[in-house]
């Protein structure tokens, strides 16, 4: 596979021994052991708040560590910041790219070293990192603006930016969160390929079939501890992965019922809509939903998912009709859409979903506020919301200190169950659920998975609307595709063929019907 | 040459405990008549003295006590105001402005007339506070609804009509209204004072010469009245909500247009009844500067008051103080500086609510 020649002459690329990095009240990274040997892929993995980031960070310059030793190859290290670790040839690709949208890629490599220093001479940089492009098969324009790049191309802007810095060892957090299948395939390749010239890499992930497709070794972090220190990827099993990350079995295969879908619930027909800048997002869009059915919609990010729902919910205005139980939704406020018994978990749980200042029971009451006996004509009774909320809490085991903490000290997981909790428990008929399981960590996608197959077999009708694939696959009755804001077609999951989805999803195929 | 002790600022992961608030803005306070009080015996002055003046100019006697309440009254209703707006981020900063027109509108009862003149006491007075609220409520409005309408910025607007306010009333306090060309109108017919303490001198004895006037009950009114919808009523959580997260009120399906015209009129109503009560309760008369501010300084009380209702009734009593000391106390910048260093000496305390604070002895450095 790698590079492993020889066993006794080249350093370790990153050694790091009983590392210890603590925060207030939290135990970030416990005695941490890391080591990445030269020219190997190495994954990192763990669920959210094990630890992967922080320690990461640390090998990148930005936290310091209260104990604990760190080598660079070889060599005794102690980073005071970011700078430090470049020089040591240590790159870090954030999982947030870390660019200026209305600059080039060639600008936005350049942007903060030495040179050039005053005069920018473009067309020569851009040569330079044409060279650097052709040499690890990293292929962009340079000379394009970023905010013209897919996320794929900006990500492969990032590991140039490290490149071009010096880098030997390059920390990617959590590459493929953003990328579509296609995507991520290509940046397999690219991996493969930074590590045939000689570059060390550490991956940071929770997907655990992308570990097992790329990676040599592995390290698993649990609550910032190690429970796996670099073993072999051969003869892991992704069950025994699972179980390291989150110290129990974890059932794979959710449980999905045989049940008869029932009546249309949702009828969108021809419905069209611009998104935020104005641009057509939506293009003559037609599906319907029906009683205890899952409806997926796949897609890569951004080709008019986030609008759909935005329409069917009431948040944007649209062409078409939509109609929910026979009455028009089409451009009806948020508030009679809630009232058709329509609930919403929406994509940006933070932006949108929740009120980051006020407490969980505040939170929970955001739909049913103004109902009996939650509230009355004109006040809120408050015991009543205590007792509401509480419930919720223990029932949706929302892991918090009390239901008077604020929604934003809330980890993502518990924030989604929050939302979830809220959202199911307005007996909704149809539910828009957007990415409800993104970013999450395994127990808590399990969780919220069984929750909206619950839902299912209550007869609820959801469209679900994600960029994961299995998750589509193992929840829905049918999946259509969407490109561009186009439906592709739309597929029975049970008969669902991958390569044609994926095909599908990147435009370049239509489904017969 | 290092220190055996390192100050370690940590960030607060947990909650904060419910009377932490309350104890950093006091100790702000007392800590902004410390600094002041270093202040004044630098330049030679005694900050004892000037404390102990302070106190007997302010709260020394029912007479002084009384003075200060009455300057106290608009800064409550003006903080009331404030407080209601900037819940639901809404930045009224034309409480000025409101308070203007709320005087001009109560005195249009009297001037117009509105009401034959006379009437009983009580039909006058009741018009005159109708008018005074539906005065600011109107000047709350045209912000209002420009914002909610076409997302114009209310900053700009509030701050804006404070001025085309008060040329509005100089307008006719120099022309139509003047008395005998005085920048003032007429006195009001007593009628059409708001019952004061010094009323009923010949009942009580001790109460001649005491000020305070109804206002101050339309004030604690009001502030339990703003401190039970914020805190109890639909429409509190509602504008709580909308001022945390607009986004998220949109998805929850309130009506966000609705309720920044409405939260805009209240506030305006509020800083509204404050211009009546001074009207009436003070001037008697409709003049130039019946202000001096106290729609700015309202903003500084809410703001102390951390949105409190309840708190702004304290703070508007301490300012009312300052207000009274400044006249009493020579020069009168002694007060501002108190009042420049109260500001912010609380805005700066609550970094005590984010970050924990600790002394801790340096540890053996590791080789």
């Amino acid at each position: 596979m790698s590079s492993l020649s020889s066993q006794n002459s080249p350093p370790l690329a990153v050694e790091m021994r009983d590392i210890v990095i603590r925060f207030p009240g939290v135990l970030a990274n416990d005695h941490v052991n890391l080591t990445l040997k030269q020219g190997e892929i190495h994954a990192l993995l763990g669920e959210n708040g094990a630890g992967k980031s922080t320690l990461m960070n640390s090998l990148a310059g930005l936290y310091k560590p209260v104990s604990g030793v760190m080598k660079v190859n070889g060599e005794v290290v102690n980073f005071n910041s970011p700078r430090d670790a470049i020089e040591k040839g240590i790159g870090m690709v954030y999982q947030h790219f870390m660019l200026v949208p209305t600059q080039t890629v060639t600008e936005n490599i350049l942007l903060g070293l030495k040179q050039p220093k005053f005069f920018m001479n473009l067309p020569a940089y851009d040569g330079r990192i044409h060279e650097l492009q052709e040499q690890y098969g990293l292929k962009v324009d340079p000379t394009a603006l970023i905010w013209q790049l897919s996320v794929g191309e900006q990500q492969r802007v990032e590991i140039l930016k490290t490149l071009y810095r010096g880098a030997n060892i390059l920390i990617l957090d959590e590459p493929t969160a953003v990328l579509a299948p296609q995507e991520i395939d290509d940046l397999m390749k690219t991996l493969r390929s930074l590590v045939d010239h000689g570059k060390s890499i550490l991956f940071i992930s929770h997907k655990l079939n992308e570990v097992t497709a790329v990676a040599d070794r592995l390290t698993v972090l649990r609550k910032g501890r190690v429970t796996a220190e670099g073993i072999g990827i051969e003869g892991i099993t992704r069950e025994k992965l699972a179980e390291l990350m989150v110290g129990r079995k974890v059932i794979f295969q959710v449980e999905k019922k045989e049940q008869e879908p029932g009546d249309v619930v949702l009828d969108v027909k021809e419905v069209s809509a611009l998104n935020n800048k104005g641009f057509p997002a939506l293009k003559k869009v037609s599906f319907n939903l029906r009683q205890g059915e899952i409806l997926g919609i796949a897609g890569i990010a951004g080709n008019g998912q986030s609008e759909l729902a935005e329409v069917i919910t009431g948040l944007r205005p649209c062409s078409g009709s939509i109609l929910i139980n026979g009455r028009q939704a089409a451009n009806q406020p948020p508030g009679k859409i809630i009232n058709f018994g329509v609930s919403h978990i929406p994509e940006d749980r933070t932006g949108v979903g929740s009120a980051p200042n006020m407490s969980i029971a505040e939170n929970t009451i955001m739909k049913n506020y103004d109902q009996e006996p939650i509230g009355s004509r004109w006040k809120i009774n408050f015991a009543s919301v205590r007792e509401y909320a509480t419930n919720l809490k223990e029932k949706y085991s929302i892991l918090a200190p009390s239901i008077n903490t604020m929604a934003r000290k809330l980890s993502g997981g518990n924030l989604q169950k929050v939302i979830l909790a809220r959202e199911i428990s307005c007996c909704p008929r149809m539910m828009v659920a957007v990415q409800p399981t993104r970013g999450l960590d395994v127990g808590a996608i399990e969780s919220i998975q069984s929750l909206l197959l619950e839902q299912r077999e209550n007869g609820t009708a959801i469209l679900l609307i994600s960029e994961e694939l299995e998750e589509l696959l193992s929840l829905c009755d049918r999946i259509a595709v969407i490109f561009e804001g186009e439906l592709m077609g739309v597929v029975a999951a049970a008969e669902a063929n991958l390569t044609n989805i994926g095909l599908m999803m990147t435009g370049s195929m239509r489904s017969p019907k | 040459m290092k220190s055996p002790f390192t100050i370690q600022i940590d960030k607060r992961s947990e909650d904060y405990p419910k009377w932490l608030p309350s104890a950093t803005s006091l100790g702000a306070v007392i800590i902004a008549f410390i600094f002041c009080g270093i202040v004044l015996k630098l330049v030679g002055g005694q900050p004892l003295k000037v404390l102990g003046y302070f106190f007997t100019a302010t709260f020394g006697s029912w007479g002084v006590f009384s003075d200060t309440l009455v300057k106290a009254t608009p800064l409550i209703m003006i903080g009331l105001a404030c407080s209601l707006a900037f819940k639901m981020k809404l930045w009224n900063i034309g409480a000025e402005g409101q308070f203007y027109l709320g005087a001009f509108f109560a005195s249009m009862v009297v001037l117009v007339p509105l009401v034959p003149p006379d009437s009983p006491k009580i039909v006058i007075l009741t018009a005159m506070v109708l008018m005074g609220m539906i005065g600011g409520a109107v000047w709350g409005f045209i912000p209002g609804i420009l914002k909610a309408k076409y997302n114009v910025n209310e900053i700009i607007t509030t701050l804006m009509l404070n001025y085309v306010a008060i040329y509005w009333n100089n307008y006719w306090i120099f022309g139509k209204w003047s008395d005998a060309g005085f920048q003032m109108t007429p006195m009001f017919e007593k009628t059409a004072w708001l019952p004061r303490l010094s009323d009923y001198a010949k009942q009580i004895t001790g109460l001649s010469g005491i000020t305070l006037h109804l206002g101050v009950v339309f004030g604690l009114v009001a502030a339990f009245g703003i401190w039970w919808i914020m805190e109890r009523s639909r429409w509190g959580y509602e504008i709580k909500l909308i001022g945390d997260n607009p986004k998220a009120a949109r998805y929850a399906g309130l009506n966000i247009s609705r309720n920044i015209i409405l939260v805009m009129m209240i506030s305006g109503a509020l800083a509204g009844l404050a211009g009546m009560a001074e009207v009436s309760g003070v001037v008697h008369r409709l003049q130039e500067r019946i202000s001096p501010g106290y729609g700015f300084t309202g903003i500084i009380v809410a703001w102390l008051a951390k949105l409190n209702p309840l708190a702004v009734i304290i703070v508007s009593i301490l300012f009312g103080a300052l207000i009274v000391a400044g006249r009493e106390i020579q020069p009168s910048g002694i007060a501002f500086l108190l009042q420049g260093t109260i500001l912010f000496m609380v805005i700066s305390s609550d970094v005590l609510l984010k970050y924990k604070i600790r002394l801790v002895r340096n540890k053996e450095e590791k080789a």
